[in-house]
């Protein structure tokens, strides 16, 4: 059952981010990356991470994708743009620098942690039923992780006025 | 589930890597780095069931980084089409050599 739903949630996951990049309206394009979201909601519960899972969909087929369509929107985007796709000699180029990406990171995976760092299998399910899904994740993040989320607080702040000083017409 | 979880990330990874190559809509090159960015998301996670709890709270600051890129970027996307009544990259080639 496992195995099944995550290779159903991988062949859309593949299958609609290859429509992200195909797709010539951008409106398309947003809406096909939402399903792209959706399936690693799914993969991510599938590995244990069913907090991530939650927020995957809260912030990024949530928040961030509203953000993006509401820019198409803005600025009056959503029709289909002549020359938004490459020529032939771009296609050719993209199509080999992706093969070539993608067998280097194939061969990459031929890597294993080293052993030692290796938990047994189930720790981490252990660690989410024993102390639940938010828990798990909070724990770490307000102990060994407090001062990267406190900086994390105050980049936001600066992307918040960044992107006012950015968008406004006067200042 | 480690392996095929990374298989995808690859993949994914790469399909980023080829829409950004491939489109001239701003907007679209910014949805592919968003892909890019889940890919390693996905990678974070795979690992993080053998390696600890870690990866998934790497994967948290992954979000609120990409959720500040978002908003600065489509800010920029923003004032680029105030400038130039476009998003076609292969408009704005100022720094062409």
């Amino acid at each position: 059952m496992r195995e099944m739903l995550f290779w159903a949630a991988s062949v859309v996951a593949v299958g609609s981010a290859l429509m992200v990049i195909t797709r010539r309206s951008p409106v398309a394009s947003a809406l096909w990356l939402v399903v792209t979201l959706y399936q690693l909601a799914i993969l991510f519960v599938l590995l244990d991470a069913h907090f991530i899972g939650a927020l995957q969909v809260l912030v990024y087929a949530g928040a961030i994708m509203v953000l993006f369509l509401f820019v198409i929107m803005l600025l009056n985007l959503g029709r289909v743009q002549a020359g938004d796709m490459a020529g032939t000699g771009r296609r050719v180029i993209a199509g080999v620098a992706g093969a070539v990406l993608l067998g280097e990171l194939f061969v990459f995976r031929l890597a294993v942690p080293p052993t030692d760092l290796v938990l047994p299998t189930g720790t981490v399910a252990g660690i989410v039923e024993a102390e639940g899904a938010v828990t798990a994740v909070a724990k770490p993040l307000f102990q060994s992780y407090l001062v990267p989320f406190e900086i994390t607080s105050v980049m936001l702040l600066a992307a918040i006025v960044g992107a006012v000083v950015l968008a406004k017409r006067k200042l | 589930m480690l392996g095929p979880s990374l298989a995808v990330s690859a993949i994914l990874f790469s399909i980023g890597v080829v829409g950004v190559l491939l489109r001239r809509n701003a907007i679209v090159i910014f949805m592919c780095v968003e892909l890019m960015l889940n890919a390693v998301n996905l990678t974070f996670i795979a690992l993080s069931q053998q390696l600890g709890m870690d990866g998934q709270v790497f994967v948290f600051f992954v979000m609120t980084v990409a959720a500040a890129e978002a908003a600065v970027g489509l800010a920029i996307i923003i004032a680029l089409y105030r400038h130039r009544d476009t998003v076609n990259l292969q408009n704005i080639n100022l720094l062409r050599g």
